[in-house]
């Protein structure tokens, strides 16, 4: 190469961070790139776990000497609390989100995320609700039910006060950031693999952060109908949990460990994901039984929603019930026996070379192995009758967390620093934060397994003398706090390395992945160009990428149009079809998180009304984001030099956008699935059911809505069926007709509601209908709203005949309102009518 | 159980380490896979299912001991325990004693205890006497226990009830059968 074409290669390189990267000063707030918003997911993790770590301490300090009096009983109960939640919610989902959110583009060669703005939106949301939940503790209001919330516990009538409030919102705003970070990750693993990279030349870690991001779409929503119906039952009276109006309390701790059960295993799969991407390289070996392995991981996500019970095997359920979920809770051990003897078969086969992050995958291994051994002892019934709830369990889940998550995970710090600062990490300083971390533990929590067997329950906040528990409890206490000094020695390591550290070579350990072909530290578009893929193993196989990438050979080299262009690629091959263009820095994110706290707040100190504008002005804005879409001067204008082979997304029929649509649904759907989960349960279950003597319904006014709905979406599809054939005529008017037919019947089902004789603050039964007929509400008037919108884009040109992307995203929509519809008909009315209920 | 479990983990930790430590000499693929395969195939399916098998042969008849079935002979005895915030409601309906925070019971006999909430959930347990059951409002639960020895036993709420949860104890007195005859004949002429 000569120098003046060096010069050009500067040139163009400038442009490519010009174009991707951040504004500066305050603009980075405005930021959307997924290295950024993967970094402060992660440091926002780090110090909530810091948090968490010294809430910890305080449990400790109370706990290690009989009858103490440091911390009082209700402070206590609002530590242990806290410390729960903080640690599940606030440090373990987000930070691993931010390791995936930071890796996974990089891994499966590409620039960014694929919705970068819903990137950022779920960092604010996380950051917010964070913010808002710890504000109790400082305000000394905390929920102090116990992280699982359990009701009556946390209901109005136990829990009067602003604790639980805390609690269900800000838990539920962060979980916005959850699904959506779980949404935005499988369209970018499935949609914009570099060309080539077939599925099963997929990067491992980058399958475990499918699988994790499938079971947040699915594992989260009961949890979010869980805490919306719990906080309508403390706020408005709703009947859900309250035994005498035909609720149940039982349905929470179902709801409840329906997302807690898998919410285990998506903090440990990618966790696993990590010692599965550093086994191979440091053994210089290739994963073994790389199938076996996604196989063990398709089977883990899957037999991960079958085991929720087995929380639940002292609440007196029946037996077979019990048998069938210990059954289910130990097949776990399968994939679990298959990926950790993959690790040793990889071990065995190859040159280990031993560095610093090995040390801590070791670690893990003898921490995990042995949680998990507790764990098939705890599925178990009669065991788990004697030690459930008791300080076995607690020794039982950190071995499992803090084996299973916190190991890999500083393992995986370790091993990508190089990547983010372009310097070592030091191997004395952080031996020495691995031994104290590692004795700490295990000081603190293998002799809290026979504290358990001793008899002492869990959360208690004191314990009389003399019951066999004073010194283990103390020697636990002397653990912790040695493990708290290992903490600090890690983050100094961390930090000093950031100053002192050895720069370090291009692909430092000599890994396989792709990551590792990006100039380090990492600059804001990852590939300067976007190479062909086609082996699971690309940095051992060619290693001259480094070179070819930064020399601009490959695909998208040039900026076009100041536009961030990535390629989407096909789910399965992962050939190219077509270039993605990303939106650029937006202050929408921002401003939307704000508004959206704004309404949590306001739910929280019960001002509704400005709750409900804040509400609608948050509905305002995400509806401006999506207008600057597509054709939108701020997006991608139609321009005389768009490329045709690939085709800009915004003018293909199956774009990411449906993608996200579609998945989003999924969580959507899987919300609904459990409000009917809780019909039928309650139904069933419930020892007070009754149903109202006459139905609260008009039946033939819902019948007639729903005929409108019908007609509508038919109006819908066969505008979109002609536009995907590239069809745009009378396209305006089939959206106008449909989002009025739409109105119409809108109008009708908010009349149904108002002129019913629904009491939901009587009866579950009505409460339940109540919000089955506001959810389709709900619906019907996004999708009319959405349609609207549309039939405006058509007048602006924005969509057509050569842009029909955006009227094909929002009809699963419609599909889905639909579909919910005649459901909710069918479940909520008829089938109680066939049954002889009113 | 804790044996086997323990050599399990010993096993698995230094095969780990022996893999990492060893330097293999280089092998044909074929024979690579065939080794590959073994691993999965005796530590991935083999070593669980049989473990599996193993704890549940203990476990099943275990478990059928606490179930509430009829006792082979002689008639269970019935107590009723309500659970409130932060104390225990005992009651004996075939001799209409009422209690607080303590039961008296007869050593080898099998008690069926009735377990209920008057407020939030909560949770009956005897550690020395066998496993615990909750106790939730509007449902009752029937546990099925059995003191084999006259002498007192501790109790204690397992179920986190809220501040003084710490605090919501209970003892259990087995009397050998005489003595429990001649508590129940004192409780009795005291009402």
């Amino acid at each position: 190469m000569t120098n003046l074409s060096e010069e050009a290669n500067c040139k163009r390189e400038a442009q490519l961070e010009h174009v991707w990267g951040n504004l500066p000063g305050w603009g980075a707030l405005a930021a959307v790139n997924h290295t950024s918003i993967g970094f402060r997911f992660m440091a926002t993790g780090m110090i909530f776990f810091l948090i968490g770590g010294v809430l910890a301490m305080l449990i400790r300090t109370q706990l290690a000497m009989p009858e103490q009096e440091i911390i009082e009983a209700s402070l206590y109960n609002q530590i242990f609390t806290m410390h729960g939640t903080v640690m599940m919610f606030l440090f373990a989902i987000p930070v691993l989100e931010g390791v995936a959110m930071y890796l996974v583009p990089k891994m499966i060669g590409t620039r960014d995320l694929v919705f970068p703005r819903l990137s950022a939106l779920g960092y604010y949301c996380y950051l917010f609700g964070g913010v808002i939940i710890l504000s109790s503790l400082v305000l000394e209001v905390a929920p102090d039910a116990g992280w699982f919330m359990y009701t009556p516990l946390s209901s109005n009538t136990y829990s009067p006060g602003p604790g639980s409030d805390f609690w269900l919102l800000g838990i539920t705003f962060v979980e916005i950031s959850a699904i959506s970070a779980g949404v935005e990750l499988v369209v970018s693993i499935l949609r914009t693999r570099a060309n080539g990279m077939a599925l099963n030349k997929m990067p491992i870690f980058c399958w475990y952060i499918l699988a994790m991001a499938l079971m947040i779409v699915f594992g989260f929503p009961p949890l979010i109908l869980g805490s919306v119906l719990l906080e309508l039952e403390r706020a408005v009276g709703f009947v859900f949990f309250e035994t005498s109006g035909g609720g149940d309390p039982l349905l929470w701790q179902h709801l409840f460990w329906m997302f807690g059960h898998p919410e285990v295993y998506i903090i440990f799969l990618p966790a696993a994901g990590i010692v599965s991407t550093l086994i191979p390289v440091f053994a210089r070996q290739p994963l073994v039984g790389y199938r076996w392995v996604v196989l063990g991981i398709i089977t883990m996500g899957f037999v991960s929603f079958g085991l929720w019970v087995h929380h639940m095997f002292t609440v007196g359920i029946p037996q077979l019930a019990q048998a069938f979920f210990s059954i289910a809770s130990m097949l776990v051990a399968v994939p679990t026996g298959i990926q950790i003897f993959a690790w040793l078969a990889t071990l065995w086969q190859g040159k280990v070379v031993f560095h610093l992050p090995m040390l801590w995958i070791v670690g893990f291994l003898v921490v995990f192995v042995c949680g998990g051994l507790t764990g098939v002892m705890l599925a178990l019934v009669p065991f788990n009758w004697q030690v459930h709830d008791t300080h076995f369990v607690v020794a039982h889940l950190h071995y499992v967390l803090v084996g299973g998550m916190l190991f890999p995970l500083i393992a995986g710090f370790y091993y990508w620093l190089p990547h983010v600062s372009g310097r070592m990490p030091s191997d004395k300083m952080g031996r020495w934060g691995f031994w104290l971390f590692f004795g700490g533990f295990n000081t603190t929590f293998l002799l809290m397994h026979l504290t358990g067997l001793l008899g002492m329950p869990r959360r208690v906040y004191t314990y009389e003398a003399g019951l066999g528990w004073d010194w283990l409890n103390l020697i636990s206490s002397i653990g912790g706090f040695i493990m708290a000094i290992g903490v600090a020695v890690i983050i100094v390591d961390i930090v000093l390395h950031f100053r002192f550290g050895r720069r370090a070579e291009q692909n430092p350990w000599g890994a396989d992945t792709l990551e590792w072909a990006i100039p380090m530290p990492v600059n804001a578009y990852n590939f300067s160009s976007m190479p062909d893929i086609t082996t699971r193993h690309p940095m051992w196989e060619n290693p001259e990428l480094v070179e070819s990438i930064a020399a601009g050979e490959h695909g998208l080299a040039e900026v076009q149009s100041l536009r961030r262009d990535i390629y989407g690629s096909d789910a399965v091959t992962g050939k190219v079809r077509e270039v993605v263009h990303l939106p650029t820095n937006s202050w929408l994110p921002l401003m939307t998180a704000t508004v959206l706290a704004v309404v949590c707040v306001s739910l929280l100190i019960k001002a509704y009304l400005i709750a409900l504008a804040a509400a609608a002005v948050a509905l305002v804005l995400v509806l401006r984001w999506s207008w600057e879409n597509g054709a939108h001067p701020r997006a991608a204008p139609v321009g005389t030099n768009d490329p045709v082979d690939p085709p800009l997304h915004s003018r293909t029929c199956d774009g990411p956008g449906l993608w996200g649509m579609v998945v989003s649904l999924m969580a959507n759907g899987t919300l609904y699935v459990s409000l009917l989960f809780g019909w039928f349960y309650l139904w069933t279950a419930a020892p007070q059911w009754s149903t109202p003597e006459t139905s609260p319904l008009a039946l033939i006014p819902l019948a007639a809505s729903g005929i409108l709905l019908t007609l509508a979406v038919m109006i819908y599809h066969g505008a979109v069926s002609r536009l995907r054939k590239r069809n745009a005529g009378s396209l305006g008017l089939r959206l106008w007709l449909a989002s009025a037919i739409g109105f119409t019947h809108w109008c009708l089902l908010a009349w149904v509601l108002q002129t019913s004789s629904l009491q939901p603050t009587e009866l579950a039964h009505d409460a339940v209908l109540t919000v089955a007929l506001y959810y389709l509400l709900l619906h019907s008037g996004l999708a009319m709203i959405f349609t609207v919108l549309q039939a405006l884009r058509v007048q602006r040109g924005y969509v057509g005949s050569s842009l029909p992307y955006e009227p094909i995203v929002i009809q699963p929509f419609w599909v889905y309102t639909l579909g919910v519809f005649w459901l909710s008909f069918a479940m909520f009315l008829l089938l109680p009518m066939a049954w002889g209920a009113p | 159980m804790f044996g086997w479990f323990t050599f399990v983990l010993v096993v698995v930790v230094g095969l780990w380490l022996y893999a990492i430590r060893r330097a293999p000499e280089p092998v044909s693929k074929a024979r690579a896979r065939q080794v590959q395969n073994r691993w999965i195939l005796w530590g991935g399916l083999v070593l669980p299912i049989t473990s599996m098998a193993v704890i549940l042969a203990f476990g099943v008849p275990a478990g059928h001991q606490m179930l509430p079935l009829p006792p082979a002979e002689g008639k269970a005895l019935r107590i009723n325990v309500t659970a409130h915030q932060w104390w225990w409601e005992v009651q004996y309906p075939d001799s209409g004693i009422q209690l607080k925070d303590e039961l008296h019971v007869p050593a080898g006999v099998p008690l069926d205890l009735h377990l209920t909430s008057a407020d939030v959930i909560h949770s009956f347990w005897v550690p020395r006497l066998g496993g615990k059951l909750d106790m939730l409002p509007g449902r009752t639960n029937v546990l099925r226990l059995q003191a084999d020895e006259p002498g007192t036993y501790r109790g204690q709420c397992a179920e986190f009830c809220g501040t003084h949860h710490a605090h919501m104890k209970f003892t259990v007195t087995a009397y050998s059968p005489e003595d429990y005859q001649a508590w129940l004949r004192e409780e009795t002429v005291n009402d």
